[in-house]
Order: C-alpha cells, then structure tokens, then sequence
C-alpha cells in the first residue's frame, strides 16, 4: 500500500514538473517528438530509480558534508552508463538528444529526490519513489510530446496520421508547436489544468484586489 | 577578431542558454521573484561559466579526448567516455574554490552572491555549456567567448523575467494559473521574443 503511494503520489497530486517545479530543462527541449520523449523518459526514470537506490544504501556512510560529491558521483556514473547504452543501441536517438542525455546529471528532478528522499529512507522505498517521480515526469512529458508532434507535424511516432494539405490532405500543421516556446505555453496550460482539477495547490496570491468600493456621491 | 565578436553575440541573444535551450530552468524559474537576487544569481553564474567552460576545454583537448594523450605517450587511449563525469567534478570543485576565495579576498563579493554560489553546481546551463563546447569543438579561445556570452545571456534572460515579474505580482491572474503557471507563459512569450533574433545573421 505504501508502495502503491510512492509510486502514484507524484504523477497528480506531487507532479515533479507542475509542483515542484524540478526538472523542467529537458521537459522543454526533447518533446517535439515522441519517439525522442519516449527515450529520454526512459533514461531519466532509470537513473532517478537507481540513484535513488544507491544512494539510499550509502546513506548511513557518507558523512553529511561531502554528500553532494558522492551523489553526484552515483549519478554520473548511471547517466555514463545510460549514455554509453543509447550510443551503442540508439545511435540516431542519441544524437537527437544531443546534451540533454548529459544532463540528466544537473536535472534537479534526480539531485532533488535523492537529496529529499533517499538521504532519509531505506532502500527499496527510495527505489520506488524514484520510479514513482520518473512515471510523474514521464506524463508531464509524453502529454506534451503527443500535443506538439501530432499538431505540429500530423504524425505521431513518426506515423502520419493527419494528411498534410502540402501533401493533399486536409491538415495545416501548425508550426508554432514545433517552435520552443510552445512547451512553455503548454506546460502552462498543463498548470493550470491540474490546479483547477486539484484545488489544493493553487498558490496563495501575493495581494489581494481590493473589493470594489461604492462610488462616492458628488458633492452637491 | 570579428568571428570572436560575432561568437559572443550570438551566444547571448540568438542561441540564449535560457530561453533557446531551456537550460538553467529550474533556477530559473525559482530565483526570479526579485530583480536584485535574480541579478546576483546572473553575475555567479557569468563568473562560473566563463572560468569552467575553458577548464573543461582544456580537459578535454589534453586529458580526455581520442588520442589526446599523445604527449603522455598514451596515443591510443580514448577516454571521452569520462567526459561528463570529469565536467560536473569540474564544476563542483571550481564552485567550491571561488566560494572560498571570494570569502577571503572579496568578503563583500561573497556575501552578495554566497547563497547563490552552490546552486550553481546544479545550473544546467552551466553543464550544457561545457557539453555544447565538446560538441561544436570549439578552440580554447572561442571557448572562453562562448562561456563569458552564453553566461550574459542567460544573466539577461533571468533579469528581464524577474523585472517582469515583479511587476505582474500586482495583476489578477485567474486562480489556477497563479504564480508558476503564468511564469510559464511569460517565459514562452520572452523566448518568442528572443526568436526575432534567430533572423540575424552573423
């Protein structure tokens, strides 16, 4: 049952992307198509699982003040690993992602939850709160993935599904999705979608409009 | 000369680390409530990118590249696959010096930018910028241009949103979209703007 939490908590109501605002980089960059998204979702989930993990089991030797070092030593070693399987595996894929498989390093989602989760908990827990934040980013992602590929492109997978009118069907693709600031626009909505849903996360205003006074009768 | 100028311009505004690569993000997006603190936070990291993103070049050309140890007389040795960890140790240990360096030399330098400082290991845009030297094999000296530009630039970038926001903590946005949600959109509409630059060709 506490499993069950850990690894379904962050999807809606702790979304790392939409909540707690970690892990955003690479949301943006790799979603204009999803093939790339699938990939890069994969690679993070793995490493944020195992770091998690691993850092877990060390967490009762590593003294407190060098443990960022050793955190980000576990990680880099995963993403190497990560990085040397989609060279060897994927190499078309791996050239799409360019960087962003590097930095998965400096992605706060993996830094943030062995900071905040595995320094605290044992390992197996550790290791499904790792999955559990990976899945949560995995479907900011993908959702977004889906929206700028299919309207962008009218394909999804690499799969037409819409006729393009250049091509003699029907469909305008809508170059603005494939354009950066799209994602920005669409995680935005995302926000919005999920906080009108779960009304709880809804952050507090920093002031308030005043109510509206009644007008001052004119002096005669 | 003119290809330096011409490298520094258009790693501020038209390859913005920020608002073209999304990279540094999550500070970003978390540091921008306040211009001062927002402006402190871009002076750290245009002194940080401008020292590691050379250092790792130099790394890399002489240690880390195929072949690069000829001089050690190890001509057949590739270690690039060590690359990203030797960058982010880079990084770290070069954070960590400056902050103790600044804390005994420059003591009013460091209480300004002293809490900004280890954010900084964890600023992608610091990282992306040694990987993007690696991959666009930049020289050392374009390297340096590169690290002092991409720093501005993302230094620009994170002041202008704060200026923003500060202004917009006065509107009324409607209820789900307060605080991060409409932070979103106003960085999608800076990076549109940013994309008029994309024009211009250097």
């Amino acid at each position: 049952m506490k499993i069950k939490e850990l690894l379904f908590a962050p999807i809606f109501s702790n979304n790392p992307i939409a909540l707690q605002i970690l892990g955003i980089c690479s949301a943006l960059a790799v979603t204009s198509s999803l093939k790339v998204t699938v990939v890069m979702c994969i690679a993070l989930t793995t490493v944020t699982a195992f770091s998690n993990l691993f850092v877990s089991l060390v967490r009762n030797h590593a003294p407190g003040n060098i443990r960022i070092i050793v955190q980000m030593t576990i990680i880099a070693s995963l993403v190497i690993v990560v990085d040397q399987i989609l060279k060897a595996y994927a190499y078309e894929i791996s050239k799409q992602l360019s960087v962003f498989v590097g930095l998965i390093i400096t992605n706060c989602i993996v830094m943030g939850r062995a900071e905040a989760f595995a320094m605290k908990n044992p390992p197996l827990p550790s290791f499904f709160d790792g999955v559990g934040n990976g899945l949560g980013y995995s479907a900011i992602l993908l959702g977004l993935a889906f929206i700028r590929e299919l309207f962008g492109t009218g394909s999804l997978y690499g799969v037409q599904l819409l006729p393009l009118a250049t091509e003699g069907g029907w469909y305008t693709p809508n170059g603005l999705l494939l354009l950066p600031p799209s994602a920005f626009f669409l995680i935005g909505l995302f926000i919005w979608g999920i906080r009108t849903w779960k009304k709880d996360q809804v952050e507090a205003p920093d002031y308030k409009m005043a109510p509206n006074t009644k007008p001052q009768a004119k002096e005669a | 000369m003119e290809a330096y100028i011409s490298l520094f311009v258009r790693s501020i505004f038209i390859d913005n680390m920020a608002l073209a690569f999304f990279l540094g993000m999550c500070t970003f997006l978390a540091i921008s409530k306040k211009i001062g603190a927002a402006f402190g936070l871009g002076i750290a990291v245009v002194v940080v990118q401008t020292i590691t993103v050379p250092v790792n070049n130099l790394l890399y050309t002489y240690v880390l590249a195929d072949g690069a140890l000829a001089w050690a007389g190890l001509p057949d040795t590739d270690l690039s696959f060590l690359g990203l960890i030797t960058y982010i140790g880079v990084i770290a240990a070069l954070v960590q010096i400056l902050e103790m360096v600044l804390d005994k030399y420059v003591p009013a330098l460091y209480n300004a930018l002293g809490v900004f400082l280890p954010l900084i290991t964890v600023n992608c845009a610091i990282l992306g910028g040694s990987l993007f030297m690696v991959e666009r094999d930049y020289n050392f000296a374009e390297s340096v241009v590169f690290g002092a530009g991409s720093g501005v630039g993302w230094a620009l970038a994170i002041t202008a949103l704060a200026g923003i926001r500060e202004k917009m903590k006065y509107s009324d946005v409607p209820e789900g979209l307060r605080g991060l949600g409409i932070t979103f959109i106003t960085v999608g509409l800076m990076s549109l703007g940013f994309m008029s630059f994309g024009g211009i060709d250097l």
